[in-house]
């Protein structure tokens, strides 16, 4: 096979899909690119396996990540912008899962069960604590006392 | 009562099973629309001809029909494309937007294939697309004659579908007033 | 001809498994010895199978022999040799060999240095091994054939993802293969426990080993995995909460937990119960990571082979292994003896908390892979996503005083400490870690706070490590040459694997607070700066790979005074019509200068490269965390206590509180 030469390259490369945020997608104001590169990375984009759309080389997150700064260049509040998306495609597109009622094992959960095995395990050793621990022998009180 | 706490493991254990055994006859990847219900999004767009008619959302009154979101170079699109032309066949109204596809390539591939639609617009930009929450192509709706969204198919129309979920539901929203 | 006797041994590897689940239980029920000894030969024999099946998988590669279905779609001949042979196990099939390859050594290494068993234990482990070969090698064989032909055989193959043809597929899945299928002989050791009705201080003190072995290569598999996907994804990213990644960290946690609990069990007779069930669903989560990857249910980026047919496999495993295990659990674990007492502070209590936050963090990981899945069944409508931000805002809330409570952990005396103790032997730590802390934010403002306090917890973690050795140095006579070189492995292990936390901690939390970037366009000659950094593209050109074209970007790199040069490559593989992105990096000590490239673009000064440059402060500290996490491993197995026979009753000496304990045990 012949070798391509460099422009060939280009054009092959050309061809493939472009990574993630491009040069010419980015907003002048660093203020507001900020702000669109923070919310691009709490949305997930849709037709990936499990990236935001910050980082996505898809051309439906590439689409998104342009209305995403559209939204913003209206004078759009974060909280307006990601909406605007969700309306479009649910709560799937949210990294960071909504809190409703479906959802509130999910950010309880942990704690639940931190609070619950806290709790039986204080339960577990008061009751073992009075029932049946030998009172300190004089060696170890001493021990004790020295540290 | 410290019984209980040792069969909890094994209580939980099953309820979790019960959960990955429902997940595995899911796919997860099909995404619910938000339009279920709703009316379609306002949009107006040119057709795939220049200066010819193009479509709006205010054309999905009176009459239920399907619209179907497919491009040129959509790989399953073919596939699903003789199921389209047997539903228009039947009388139903089948509407398409060509999503992300040069006009010129939208129209050559008509000519090769046929055209089904009543009318085809041109969303080269994706913008209707996503008002649409489309996440690949083809993807299609049945719309009802309020010119809400009634139904929502994810990837192409089979014979089977159309004939098991789609053409039933299209006949009873004809007979909605 | 080879992959037929591939093909055959791993029929023979499964007829011997079978025989080998079975008859040595009988023999430990019946008190049978010649029985109970044929597990030890059967479990040797099927390994040598599995072995011969293996090799002859991997001869096939080696050879491009493109008749054998599975070379032919994932061996090119363009593709360099060690790949071709690395692709054994870069596929499912190959890797369910792998696994059970990985299944039988394990079986034969607990019948080979197993000698200080008890005989009825030892048999009682090797059946249950044997049944979850059997089921895998079944899996295998009836739903994963390897050794599958294919006629006629193309001329050439198709070749292994571009991404997957490197270093990291040659270390990374064996790693990983080792911890997950390691703790298949912890599980093991439960189930048989269950059986025999007795898990007392021998039985933990034989089966900690165990856990190591399996803790320590899923510890390196991990890092390295983090490590791979930094380098190669062309971004810096260095962890995802991708459901895979979240498998693999998941009986990481519990093994984490098992590790700590078994101590108990084993010094203390305590937490018997307790150890058993993590040992049952660390190795449980190991499975349904396999499951996970392999049957759809969720969208990840490491997805391969999703057949919904292997799921249901996979899932009916689940259930025969964990659910049988954990029925035998609700079954036997009460009449279990419960062990030694121990007060509200003390080690053990310590090492509870620990367990419990472990287990939290646990649950943390667990929701979030698996909550979509679980609002597919309670609100299907409503489809969810669970991504870093939710990781972020629980799992580090409850890391955070799991992290406090290590350092203080082997401070506490067993059995029973005072809280006024423990204050003194903490005031000096903790006013220096309040002290460090308060300079930090100082110095770096009030908007870095949470960096200063991770900072600060790093130094806590490496402080605790290094006073745990000390306080183990110092005799009634200040500092002893004596007590250091008595101070076992064990305990040089312990204080490593906690430093090495710290380590990770500090890489953390420098990389989510100061690491920058910036994506600009540019033309050779032009210049970028980035925070501290400066970035000149030199040149670029075209080269050719063994089976891929690359077009190179040569950088000059500034930074703190010092210049280096980098090369970035973006490379496209024709055959597959892949591109990878390779990215340069520059690595020190305090941190790497990362730079990728991607298309050409038009530019403000003409058309030229679109180049991504990131600043990664102390990036590779969290690698090295994770390394040193895995020496600690390390150089606990390599204590001699683990290889003299296992005691009768409890240890007369306990590794952390010298003083103290030959009394305790006395008084008790």
């Amino acid at each position: 096979m012949k070798r391509p030469g460099l422009a060939a390259l280009l054009l092959l490369m050309l061809a493939a899909p472009a990574s993630a945020v491009q040069p010419d997608e980015m907003l002048a104001n660093p203020a507001l690119e900020a702000r669109a590169r923070s919310i691009s990375a709490e949305l997930r984009c849709v037709v990936c396996q499990n990236q935001s759309i910050d980082d996505s080389d898809a051309p439906l997150a590439r689409d998104l990540r342009i209305v995403v700064r559209e939204q913003l260049t209206l004078g759009k509040s974060d909280t307006e912008t990601i909406g605007y998306i969700v309306t479009r495609y649910g709560n799937f597109v949210l990294l960071k899962p909504p809190l409703e009622p479906a959802t509130y094992a999910l950010w309880a959960g942990p704690f639940a069960l931190l609070g619950l095995g806290g709790a039986a395990l204080l339960v577990w050793s008061r009751r073992r604590q009075t029932a049946e621990a030998p009172p300190l022998s004089p060696a170890e009180a001493a021990e004790l006392d020295r540290l | 009562m410290q019984r209980l706490l040792f069969i909890l493991p094994v209580i939980a254990f099953l309820a979790l099973v019960g959960v990955f055994g429902f997940g595995l006859t899911k796919d997860p990847k099909a995404l619910p629309s938000q339009l279920i219900d709703r009316p379609l999004p306002p949009f107006k767009l040119p057709g795939i001809e220049a200066g010819g008619p193009g479509l709006a959302n205010t054309a999905f009154q009176g009459e239920p029909a399907l619209l179907n979101v497919f491009a040129s170079w959509c790989a399953a699109c073919p596939q699903e494309h003789p199921v389209l032309t047997r539903i228009s066949g039947e009388g139903f109204a089948v509407y398409g937007i060509a999503w992300k596809d040069k006009p010129q390539d939208t129209r050559d591939w008509i000519a090769r294939f046929g055209n089904p639609y009543r009318a085809i617009a041109a969303d080269e930009a994706g913008h209707t697309a996503i008002d649409l929450g489309i996440t690949g192509v083809p993807e299609s709706f049945v719309v009802d004659r309020k010119g809400r969204v009634r139904f929502k198919q994810i990837g192409p129309i089979s014979p089977e579908i159309w004939e098991a979920t789609i053409k039933p539901l299209m006949l009873k929203l004809r007979a909605e007033t | 001809m080879l992959a037929e006797i591939g093909h055959f041994a791993l029929i023979l590897a499964l007829l011997t498994a079978l025989a080998q689940a079975l008859l040595p239980m009988l023999g430990a029920v019946r008190g049978e010895p010649s029985l109970m000894a044929f597990g030890r030969s059967a479990a040797q024999l099927q390994a040598l199978l599995i072995l011969t099946a293996f090799a002859m998988l991997m001869i096939s590669f080696g050879r491009a022999d493109f008749s054998v279905a599975l070379v032919a779609s994932h061996a090119a001949l363009s593709q360099p040799l060690p790949y071709r042979l690395a692709a054994t196990w870069g596929n499912h099939e190959g890797s369910m060999l792998l696994w059970v390859l990985i299944l039988a050594i394990f079986g034969a290494g607990i019948a080979r240095y197993g000698d200080n068993l008890r005989a009825s234990l030892q048999a009682r482990v090797l059946s249950v091994q044997a049944m979850i070969g059997v089921a895998f090698l079944a899996f295998s064989l009836f739903t994963s054939n390897p050794f599958a032909r294919l006629s006629p055989a193309p001329f050439d193959g198709a070749e292994l993802n571009p991404l997957l043809q490197d270093p990291g597929l040659v270390f990374h899945p064996p790693l990983l293969y080792l911890g997950y299928v390691g703790f298949s002989v912890t599980f093991s050791f439960a189930v048989a426990a269950l059986l025999e009705g007795r898990a007392d201080a021998a039985w933990a003190r034989w089966m900690r080993p165990w856990v190591l072995a399996a803790w320590i290569p899923l510890t390196c598999g991990i890092a390295l995995g983090s490590f791979w996907a930094y380098y190669e994804l062309g971004w810096g990213g260095w962890w995802f909460w991708d459901p895979v990644e979240n498998a693999s960290l998941m009986p990481w946690l519990l093994g984490t937990a098992l590790l700590h609990s078994a101590i108990v069990t084993e010094k203390r007779q305590a937490l018997a119960g307790w150890t058993i069930l993590l040992a049952i669903l660390a190795f449980s989560l190991s499975l349904i990571g396999t499951f996970l990857v392999r049957s759809g249910i969720l969208t990840s980026v490491h997805a391969f082979a999703v057949d919904p047919a292997r799921g249901v496999f996979i899932l009916a495993m689940i259930i025969g292994s964990t659910g049988t295990a954990l029925a035998l659990f609700a079954w036997r674990a009460p009449q279990l003896k419960s062990g030694a007492l121990f007060g509200g502070i003390s080690r053990e209590a310590g090492l509870t908390l620990n367990n419990l936050f472990l287990m939290a963090v646990t649950a943390v990981v667990f929701l979030g892979t698996f909550y979509p899945v679980i609002m597919e069944a309670i609100a299907p409508a409503d489809k969810i996503s669970v991504g870093p931000p939710y990781y972020n805002l629980v799992f580090v809330p409850l890391a955070v005083p799991l992290l406090l409570l290590v350092t203080m952990g082997p401070m506490l005396t067993w059995k029973r400490d005072s809280l006024r103790a423990l204050m003194a032997k903490l005031r000096l730590p903790l006013l220096a870690t309040l002290g460090l802390g308060l300079v930090l934010l100082l110095a770096l403002g009030a908007t870095n706070a949470s960096a200063a306090f991770g900072f600060a917890l790093a130094f806590w973690l490496v402080l605790g490590g290094v006073l745990a050795l000390l306080r183990r140095w110092r005799g009634a006579n200040g500092f002893s040459l004596r007590l250091l070189r008595s101070t076992p492995a064990a305990v040089f292990g312990m204080a490593l694997a906690h430093a090495g936390l710290g380590v990770t901690v500090a890489g953390v939390t420098a990389m989510s607070a100061f690491a920058t970037s910036k994506i600009a366009v540019m033309r050779p000659g032009e210049t970028l700066g980035i925070g501290r950094m400066s970035v000149t593209l030199l040149s670029v050109n075209e080269a050719q790979g063994p089976n891929y074209q690359a077009m190179q970007a040569h950088f000059r790199v500034l930074k703190g005074g010092s210049s280096r040069q980098l090369s970035s490559e973006r490379r496209f593989y024709p055959i597959s019509r892949y591109q990878t992105t390779e990215a340069g990096i520059g690595t020190s000590f305090t941190g790497n200068s990362y730079i990728a490239i991607g298309d050409s673009a038009a530019g403000p000064g003409g058309n030229g490269l679109v180049v991504r440059a990131y600043d990664h402060p102390l990036v590779g500290w969290i690698w090295f965390g994770g390394l040193m996490m895995a020496m600690g491993g390390a150089a606990s197995l390599a204590d001699r206590r683990f290889r003299i026979g296992a005691p009768v009753r409890a240890p007369a000496a306990s590794a952390s509180a010298p003083a103290l304990q030959p009394r305790l045990v006395a008084a008790e």
